[in-house]
Protein backbone atom coordinates (compact mmCIF):
# COMPACT_ATOMS: atom_id res chain seq x y z
CA UNK A 1 0.00 0.00 0.00
CA UNK A 2 1.27 3.50 -1.01
CA UNK A 3 2.59 5.58 2.27
CA UNK A 4 3.03 2.11 4.04
CA UNK A 5 4.59 -0.53 1.96
CA UNK A 6 8.14 2.63 1.58
CA UNK A 7 8.44 2.80 4.83
CA UNK A 8 9.80 -1.23 5.57
CA UNK A 9 12.35 -1.10 3.26
CA UNK A 10 15.06 -3.24 4.70
CA UNK A 11 18.39 -1.40 3.34
CA UNK A 12 17.30 1.86 4.67
CA UNK A 13 16.24 0.40 8.13
CA UNK A 14 19.81 -1.24 8.01
CA UNK A 15 21.28 2.45 7.32
CA UNK A 16 19.39 3.70 10.45
CA UNK A 17 20.61 1.31 12.39
CA UNK A 18 24.24 1.59 11.91
CA UNK A 19 24.30 5.79 12.45
CA UNK A 20 22.18 4.63 15.30
CA UNK A 21 24.88 2.30 16.36
CA UNK A 22 27.95 4.57 15.45
CA UNK A 23 26.45 7.87 17.38
CA UNK A 24 24.84 5.76 20.94
CA UNK A 25 26.99 5.85 23.87
CA UNK A 26 24.71 6.65 26.76
CA UNK A 27 22.46 4.32 28.49
CA UNK A 28 18.74 5.41 28.17
CA UNK A 29 14.78 4.57 28.41
CA UNK A 30 12.52 6.31 25.72
CA UNK A 31 9.19 5.68 26.16
CA UNK A 32 6.52 5.91 23.30
CA UNK A 33 3.32 7.19 24.79
CA UNK A 34 0.87 5.64 21.93
CA UNK A 35 -0.59 2.53 21.74
CA UNK A 36 -0.37 2.13 17.97
CA UNK A 37 3.90 2.61 18.20
CA UNK A 38 3.66 0.16 21.10
CA UNK A 39 2.21 -2.65 19.00
CA UNK A 40 4.05 -1.09 15.53
CA UNK A 41 7.36 -1.69 17.74
CA UNK A 42 6.37 -4.98 19.00
CA UNK A 43 5.41 -6.17 15.67
CA UNK A 44 8.72 -4.89 13.75
CA UNK A 45 11.03 -6.15 16.41
CA UNK A 46 12.04 -3.21 16.97
CA UNK A 47 13.50 -3.89 20.46
CA UNK A 48 15.61 -6.19 19.70
CA UNK A 49 17.05 -4.33 16.74
CA UNK A 50 18.73 -1.95 19.26
CA UNK A 51 22.12 -1.92 20.94
CA UNK A 52 21.23 -3.25 24.42
CA UNK A 53 22.31 0.78 25.90
CA UNK A 54 18.88 1.45 24.30
CA UNK A 55 15.94 0.82 26.65
CA UNK A 56 12.16 1.59 25.41
CA UNK A 57 9.18 1.82 27.89
CA UNK A 58 6.29 2.12 26.59
CA UNK A 59 3.59 4.79 28.42
CA UNK A 60 0.15 5.24 29.01
CA UNK A 61 -0.53 5.36 25.32
CA UNK A 62 -3.86 3.03 25.21
CA UNK A 63 -7.33 4.95 26.21
CA UNK A 64 -8.82 1.75 26.97
CA UNK A 65 -6.91 0.95 29.33
CA UNK A 66 -5.80 4.04 30.85
CA UNK A 67 -9.96 4.64 31.77
CA UNK A 68 -10.67 3.73 35.31
CA UNK A 69 -12.72 0.68 36.16
CA UNK A 70 -15.67 3.50 37.32
CA UNK A 71 -16.27 4.61 33.98
CA UNK A 72 -16.52 0.96 32.63
CA UNK A 73 -19.39 0.65 35.62
CA UNK A 74 -20.71 3.77 34.45
CA UNK A 75 -21.59 2.28 30.64
CA UNK A 76 -22.68 -1.03 31.59
CA UNK A 77 -25.26 0.45 34.27
CA UNK A 78 -26.44 3.03 31.08
CA UNK A 79 -26.64 -0.59 29.18
CA UNK A 80 -28.71 -1.87 32.17
CA UNK A 81 -31.71 0.96 31.42
CA UNK A 82 -34.50 -0.01 29.38
CA UNK A 83 -34.74 1.70 26.50
CA UNK A 84 -30.88 2.81 26.40
CA UNK A 85 -28.88 1.44 23.14
CA UNK A 86 -24.88 2.04 24.01
CA UNK A 87 -22.95 2.59 20.90
CA UNK A 88 -19.24 2.12 21.56
CA UNK A 89 -15.89 1.28 19.54
CA UNK A 90 -15.40 -2.23 19.30
CA UNK A 91 -12.36 -1.84 21.57
CA UNK A 92 -14.40 -1.19 24.77
CA UNK A 93 -16.45 -4.06 24.97
CA UNK A 94 -14.52 -6.90 26.56
CA UNK A 95 -12.77 -4.44 28.86
CA UNK A 96 -13.89 -5.77 32.71
CA UNK A 97 -15.82 -3.43 34.83
CA UNK A 98 -16.19 -4.25 38.71
CA UNK A 99 -18.45 -7.25 37.55
CA UNK A 100 -19.25 -7.06 34.21
CA UNK A 101 -18.21 -6.01 30.60
CA UNK A 102 -20.44 -4.84 27.64
CA UNK A 103 -20.34 -8.37 26.05
CA UNK A 104 -21.62 -9.72 28.95
CA UNK A 105 -24.57 -7.53 29.18
CA UNK A 106 -25.17 -7.49 25.42
CA UNK A 107 -25.54 -11.39 25.71
CA UNK A 108 -28.19 -10.53 28.35
CA UNK A 109 -30.21 -8.93 26.33
CA UNK A 110 -28.70 -5.42 26.43
CA UNK A 111 -28.37 -3.27 23.23
CA UNK A 112 -24.87 -2.62 22.88
CA UNK A 113 -23.39 -2.00 19.20
CA UNK A 114 -20.31 -1.52 18.06
CA UNK A 115 -19.48 1.19 15.98
CA UNK A 116 -16.63 2.27 13.68
CA UNK A 117 -17.46 6.14 13.28
CA UNK A 118 -19.02 8.66 15.70
CA UNK A 119 -21.14 9.47 13.17
CA UNK A 120 -22.54 6.36 12.73
CA UNK A 121 -23.55 6.37 16.61
CA UNK A 122 -25.31 9.52 14.95
CA UNK A 123 -27.32 7.72 12.71
CA UNK A 124 -28.59 4.75 15.07
CA UNK A 125 -30.06 7.52 16.98
CA UNK A 126 -31.89 9.34 13.83
CA UNK A 127 -33.45 5.86 13.07
CA UNK A 128 -34.90 4.97 16.46
CA UNK A 129 -36.07 8.15 18.53
CA UNK A 130 -37.80 6.43 20.78
CA UNK A 131 -34.30 5.36 22.57
CA UNK A 132 -31.83 7.16 23.98
CA UNK A 133 -28.38 6.61 22.04
CA UNK A 134 -25.41 6.80 24.63
CA UNK A 135 -22.21 6.83 22.82
CA UNK A 136 -18.62 5.98 24.93
CA UNK A 137 -16.61 9.03 23.52
CA UNK A 138 -13.19 7.31 24.43
CA UNK A 139 -9.86 7.97 22.75
CA UNK A 140 -7.19 11.47 22.80
CA UNK A 141 -7.10 13.97 20.67
CA UNK A 142 -6.79 12.21 17.47
CA UNK A 143 -10.27 10.46 18.36
CA UNK A 144 -12.10 13.86 20.02
CA UNK A 145 -12.66 15.56 17.25
CA UNK A 146 -14.90 13.60 15.72
CA UNK A 147 -16.46 13.05 18.86
CA UNK A 148 -16.59 16.75 18.45
CA UNK A 149 -18.22 16.71 15.24
CA UNK A 150 -21.21 14.20 16.00
CA UNK A 151 -21.83 16.50 18.96
CA UNK A 152 -22.16 19.54 16.43
CA UNK A 153 -24.28 17.37 13.79
CA UNK A 154 -26.74 16.45 16.42
CA UNK A 155 -27.30 20.05 17.37
CA UNK A 156 -27.33 20.95 13.44
CA UNK A 157 -29.80 18.55 12.67
CA UNK A 158 -32.02 18.34 16.24
CA UNK A 159 -31.04 14.76 17.38
CA UNK A 160 -32.08 15.17 20.76
CA UNK A 161 -31.81 11.45 21.44
CA UNK A 162 -28.13 11.04 21.02
CA UNK A 163 -25.22 11.44 23.73
CA UNK A 164 -22.15 11.11 24.81
CA UNK A 165 -20.28 9.76 27.93
CA UNK A 166 -17.12 11.48 27.79
CA UNK A 167 -14.00 10.03 28.89
CA UNK A 168 -11.81 12.21 26.51
CA UNK A 169 -8.08 12.77 27.71
CA UNK A 170 -4.87 14.77 26.86
CA UNK A 171 -1.94 13.48 26.14
CA UNK A 172 0.88 16.13 26.77
CA UNK A 173 -0.46 16.06 30.58
CA UNK A 174 0.05 12.82 31.41
CA UNK A 175 3.72 13.21 29.90
CA UNK A 176 4.31 15.97 32.20
CA UNK A 177 2.94 14.39 35.17
CA UNK A 178 5.10 10.76 34.63
CA UNK A 179 8.44 13.32 34.64
CA UNK A 180 6.93 15.05 37.35
CA UNK A 181 6.79 12.00 39.58
CA UNK A 182 10.32 10.66 38.67
CA UNK A 183 9.52 7.04 39.37
CA UNK A 184 11.30 6.27 36.23
CA UNK A 185 13.68 7.87 34.22
CA UNK A 186 12.74 9.03 30.61
CA UNK A 187 15.29 10.49 28.60
CA UNK A 188 13.51 11.34 25.76
CA UNK A 189 10.17 10.56 24.34
CA UNK A 190 8.54 9.15 21.03
CA UNK A 191 5.68 11.41 20.51
CA UNK A 192 2.10 9.85 19.13
CA UNK A 193 2.04 10.88 15.28
CA UNK A 194 -1.80 10.79 14.91
CA UNK A 195 -2.36 12.60 18.01
CA UNK A 196 -0.27 15.28 17.14
CA UNK A 197 -1.25 15.47 13.46
CA UNK A 198 -4.14 17.20 15.70
CA UNK A 199 -2.48 19.39 18.93
CA UNK A 200 0.99 20.18 16.49
CA UNK A 201 4.16 20.30 17.75
CA UNK A 202 3.67 23.22 20.21
CA UNK A 203 2.21 21.01 22.86
CA UNK A 204 5.26 19.35 23.73
CA UNK A 205 7.58 22.47 23.66
CA UNK A 206 7.00 22.92 27.54
CA UNK A 207 8.49 19.27 27.82
CA UNK A 208 11.66 19.70 25.89
CA UNK A 209 12.18 23.14 27.21
CA UNK A 210 11.58 22.47 30.73
CA UNK A 211 12.10 19.38 32.06
CA UNK A 212 15.11 18.87 29.37
CA UNK A 213 13.77 16.44 27.78
CA UNK A 214 13.98 15.56 23.50
CA UNK A 215 10.70 14.79 21.93
CA UNK A 216 10.18 13.37 18.16
CA UNK A 217 6.62 13.32 16.33
CA UNK A 218 7.29 9.84 14.48
CA UNK A 219 5.37 8.41 12.36
CA UNK A 220 3.62 4.45 12.91
CA UNK A 221 6.10 2.28 9.92
CA UNK A 222 8.92 0.72 10.93
CA UNK A 223 11.33 3.54 9.27
CA UNK A 224 9.32 6.25 10.46
CA UNK A 225 10.12 4.72 14.14
CA UNK A 226 13.94 3.81 13.86
CA UNK A 227 14.74 7.18 12.77
CA UNK A 228 12.76 8.71 15.02
CA UNK A 229 14.70 6.97 17.52
CA UNK A 230 17.70 7.80 15.41
CA UNK A 231 16.52 11.55 15.74
CA UNK A 232 16.60 11.16 19.59
CA UNK A 233 19.77 9.46 20.69
CA UNK A 234 21.33 12.56 18.35
CA UNK A 235 19.78 15.21 20.61
CA UNK A 236 20.22 13.46 23.75
CA UNK A 237 24.15 12.64 22.25
CA UNK A 238 24.44 16.27 21.85
CA UNK A 239 22.77 17.67 24.72
CA UNK A 240 19.81 19.20 23.10
CA UNK A 241 15.95 18.93 23.97
CA UNK A 242 13.77 20.24 21.26
CA UNK A 243 10.94 18.71 19.63
CA UNK A 244 11.58 17.61 16.01
CA UNK A 245 8.68 16.12 13.99
CA UNK A 246 9.86 13.22 12.20
CA UNK A 247 6.73 12.50 10.85
CA UNK A 248 6.88 15.22 8.60
CA UNK A 249 3.98 13.69 5.82
CA UNK A 250 1.26 14.11 8.14
CA UNK A 251 2.12 16.69 10.91
CA UNK A 252 2.32 19.82 10.65
CA UNK A 253 3.86 22.39 13.40
CA UNK A 254 0.03 24.10 14.03
CA UNK A 255 -1.58 20.81 14.03
CA UNK A 256 -5.08 20.36 12.71
CA UNK A 257 -6.92 23.82 12.99
CA UNK A 258 -10.19 22.91 12.16
CA UNK A 259 -10.33 19.41 14.31
CA UNK A 260 -8.75 21.64 17.38
CA UNK A 261 -11.80 24.05 17.09
CA UNK A 262 -14.36 21.75 17.10
CA UNK A 263 -12.90 19.54 20.36
CA UNK A 264 -12.63 23.58 21.59
CA UNK A 265 -16.21 24.49 20.57
CA UNK A 266 -18.17 21.49 22.18
CA UNK A 267 -15.79 20.52 24.87
CA UNK A 268 -13.62 21.85 27.98
CA UNK A 269 -10.76 21.01 29.82
CA UNK A 270 -10.82 19.48 33.25
CA UNK A 271 -8.68 16.98 36.10
CA UNK A 272 -9.19 13.92 34.95
CA UNK A 273 -8.81 9.83 36.34
CA UNK A 274 -6.32 7.75 34.61
CA UNK A 275 -6.05 3.96 35.46
CA UNK A 276 -3.01 3.61 37.38
CA UNK A 277 -1.67 6.94 37.65
CA UNK A 278 -4.70 8.97 39.28
CA UNK A 279 -5.92 12.23 38.74
CA UNK A 280 -3.97 13.83 36.25
CA UNK A 281 -4.66 18.02 36.46
CA UNK A 282 -6.08 19.73 33.53
CA UNK A 283 -5.85 16.02 31.14
CA UNK A 284 -9.39 15.26 30.05
CA UNK A 285 -12.54 16.54 28.35
CA UNK A 286 -15.80 17.01 29.47
CA UNK A 287 -18.83 18.54 27.23
CA UNK A 288 -19.45 21.93 28.02
CA UNK A 289 -22.86 23.28 29.78
CA UNK A 290 -23.75 24.84 26.40
CA UNK A 291 -23.98 21.30 24.80
CA UNK A 292 -24.69 19.72 28.39
CA UNK A 293 -27.80 18.60 26.12
CA UNK A 294 -26.32 15.77 25.09
CA UNK A 295 -23.99 14.61 27.81
CA UNK A 296 -24.77 11.20 28.98
CA UNK A 297 -23.93 12.63 32.32
CA UNK A 298 -27.46 14.53 32.32
CA UNK A 299 -29.01 10.95 32.97
CA UNK A 300 -29.44 9.56 36.74
CA UNK A 301 -27.61 6.00 36.90
CA UNK A 302 -26.91 4.23 39.54
CA UNK A 303 -23.55 2.11 39.70
CA UNK A 304 -22.44 -0.65 41.07
CA UNK A 305 -19.01 -0.19 43.67
CA UNK A 306 -16.25 -0.25 42.32
CA UNK A 307 -13.88 -2.98 42.55
CA UNK A 308 -10.75 -3.34 41.00
CA UNK A 309 -9.27 -6.47 39.65
CA UNK A 310 -6.94 -8.80 42.89
CA UNK A 311 -3.22 -8.74 42.15
CA UNK A 312 -3.59 -6.83 38.59
CA UNK A 313 -0.54 -4.18 38.10
CA UNK A 314 -2.09 -2.75 34.96
CA UNK A 315 -1.09 1.06 36.77
CA UNK A 316 2.21 0.31 37.27
CA UNK A 317 2.47 -1.29 33.13
CA UNK A 318 1.13 2.01 32.10
CA UNK A 319 3.44 4.41 33.93
CA UNK A 320 6.51 2.19 33.14
CA UNK A 321 7.37 0.89 36.49
CA UNK A 322 7.43 -2.67 35.51
CA UNK A 323 6.85 -4.95 32.40
CA UNK A 324 4.30 -7.11 31.99
CA UNK A 325 6.32 -10.52 32.66
CA UNK A 326 6.54 -8.68 36.08
CA UNK A 327 2.83 -8.56 37.10
CA UNK A 328 1.77 -12.78 38.95
CA UNK A 329 -1.40 -12.23 37.09
CA UNK A 330 0.57 -11.94 33.40
CA UNK A 331 0.05 -15.24 30.92
CA UNK A 332 -0.74 -16.70 34.23
CA UNK A 333 -4.89 -15.87 35.04
CA UNK A 334 -4.33 -12.73 32.90
CA UNK A 335 -5.11 -13.86 28.90
CA UNK A 336 -5.76 -12.42 26.23
CA UNK A 337 -8.82 -14.98 26.28
CA UNK A 338 -9.54 -14.27 29.54
CA UNK A 339 -7.96 -10.46 30.17
CA UNK A 340 -8.43 -9.28 33.92
CA UNK A 341 -7.22 -6.26 33.35
CA UNK A 342 -7.54 -3.45 30.35
CA UNK A 343 -4.13 -3.83 28.98
CA UNK A 344 -4.65 -7.34 28.00
CA UNK A 345 -8.14 -6.47 26.65
CA UNK A 346 -7.42 -3.91 24.12
CA UNK A 347 -4.98 -4.96 21.06
CA UNK A 348 -2.65 -1.79 21.81
CA UNK A 349 -2.44 -2.68 25.64
CA UNK A 350 1.16 -3.26 26.68
CA UNK A 351 0.39 -6.75 28.21
CA UNK A 352 -1.46 -7.87 24.75
CA UNK A 353 1.58 -6.53 22.95
CA UNK A 354 4.15 -8.88 25.20
CA UNK A 355 1.84 -11.25 25.01
CA UNK A 356 1.54 -11.81 21.41
CA UNK A 357 4.60 -10.43 20.38
CA UNK A 358 7.35 -11.55 22.92
CA UNK B 1 -6.98 3.28 19.01
CA UNK B 2 -4.82 6.07 17.51
CA UNK B 3 -5.13 4.13 13.76
CA UNK B 4 -5.39 6.16 10.87
CA UNK B 5 -4.71 4.18 7.48
CA UNK B 6 -3.63 6.25 4.41
CA UNK B 7 -6.16 6.14 1.52
CA UNK B 8 -6.96 8.02 -1.80
CA UNK B 9 -9.66 10.19 -2.43
CA UNK B 10 -11.68 8.89 -5.49
CA UNK B 11 -14.89 10.99 -5.32
CA UNK B 12 -15.60 13.34 -3.06
CA UNK B 13 -19.92 14.05 -2.33
CA UNK B 14 -21.83 17.10 -1.96
CA UNK B 15 -22.15 16.00 1.73
CA UNK B 16 -18.37 16.13 2.36
CA UNK B 17 -17.91 13.29 2.30
CA UNK B 18 -15.97 11.21 0.13
CA UNK B 19 -15.07 7.76 -1.10
CA UNK B 20 -11.50 6.86 -0.37
CA UNK B 21 -9.33 4.07 -1.56
CA UNK B 22 -7.40 1.97 1.16
CA UNK B 23 -5.44 -0.88 -0.46
CA UNK B 24 -7.91 -2.03 -3.07
CA UNK B 25 -10.89 -1.35 -0.90
CA UNK B 26 -13.16 1.36 -0.95
CA UNK B 27 -14.75 3.42 2.33
CA UNK B 28 -16.99 6.28 2.51
CA UNK B 29 -15.80 8.91 4.98
CA UNK B 30 -16.19 12.47 6.21
CA UNK B 31 -13.79 15.12 5.55
CA UNK B 32 -15.50 17.59 7.67
CA UNK B 33 -11.80 18.08 9.90
CA UNK B 34 -9.87 18.64 6.59
CA UNK B 35 -12.45 20.22 3.94
CA UNK B 36 -9.81 21.54 1.78
CA UNK B 37 -9.07 18.20 0.07
CA UNK B 38 -9.32 17.03 -3.68
CA UNK B 39 -9.61 14.53 -5.65
CA UNK B 40 -6.39 12.23 -6.11
CA UNK B 41 -4.81 13.61 -2.30
CA UNK B 42 -3.48 11.25 -0.02
CA UNK B 43 -5.40 11.30 3.24
CA UNK B 44 -5.16 9.81 6.95
CA UNK B 45 -8.40 7.76 7.49
CA UNK B 46 -9.32 7.41 11.22
CA UNK B 47 -12.85 6.42 12.72
CA UNK B 48 -14.33 7.34 9.68
CA UNK B 49 -13.10 11.00 9.04
CA UNK B 50 -10.05 11.62 7.02
CA UNK B 51 -7.58 13.77 9.64
CA UNK B 52 -5.27 15.08 7.27
CA UNK B 53 -3.71 15.25 4.18
CA UNK B 54 -0.79 13.12 3.16
CA UNK B 55 2.36 16.06 2.24
CA UNK B 56 3.51 13.68 -1.14
CA UNK B 57 6.89 15.39 -1.20
CA UNK B 58 7.50 14.98 2.40
CA UNK B 59 6.58 11.74 2.29
CA UNK B 60 9.79 10.92 -0.33
CA UNK B 61 12.61 12.35 2.27
CA UNK B 62 13.00 9.44 4.28
CA UNK B 63 14.28 7.34 1.45
CA UNK B 64 15.98 10.29 0.19
CA UNK B 65 17.90 11.05 3.42
CA UNK B 66 18.93 7.38 3.96
CA UNK B 67 19.44 5.70 0.88
CA UNK B 68 22.81 5.22 0.59
CA UNK B 69 24.04 6.82 3.72
CA UNK B 70 26.43 4.67 5.33
CA UNK B 71 29.80 6.69 5.33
Amino acid sequence: MKYIDEYKNKEIAQNILWQIRRISKKKINLMEVCGTHTVAIFRNGIRKMLPQNINLISGPGCPVCVTPIQYIDEIIAFSRKDNFIITTFGDMIRVPGSTSTLEKEKANGSDVRIVYSTLDALKIAYDNPAKNIVFMGIGFETTSPTIARAILKAEEEKIKNFSVLSVAKIIPPAMRFLLESGEVNIDGFICPGHVSAIIGSKPYSLIAFQYGVPCVISGFEPLDILQSIYLLIRQIENGRAEVEIQYERVVKPEGNKIAMDKINEVFKVVDSDWRGIGNIPLSGLEIKDKYGKFNARKFAIKKEETKEPKGCLCGEVLRGVITPPECPLFKNICTPEDPKGACMVSTEGTCAAYYKYN
Amino acid sequence: MCLAIPGKVKKIFNDNTAEIEIGGIVKRASLDLIPQVVVGDYVLLHAGFAIEVIDQEKALEISKAWEGNID
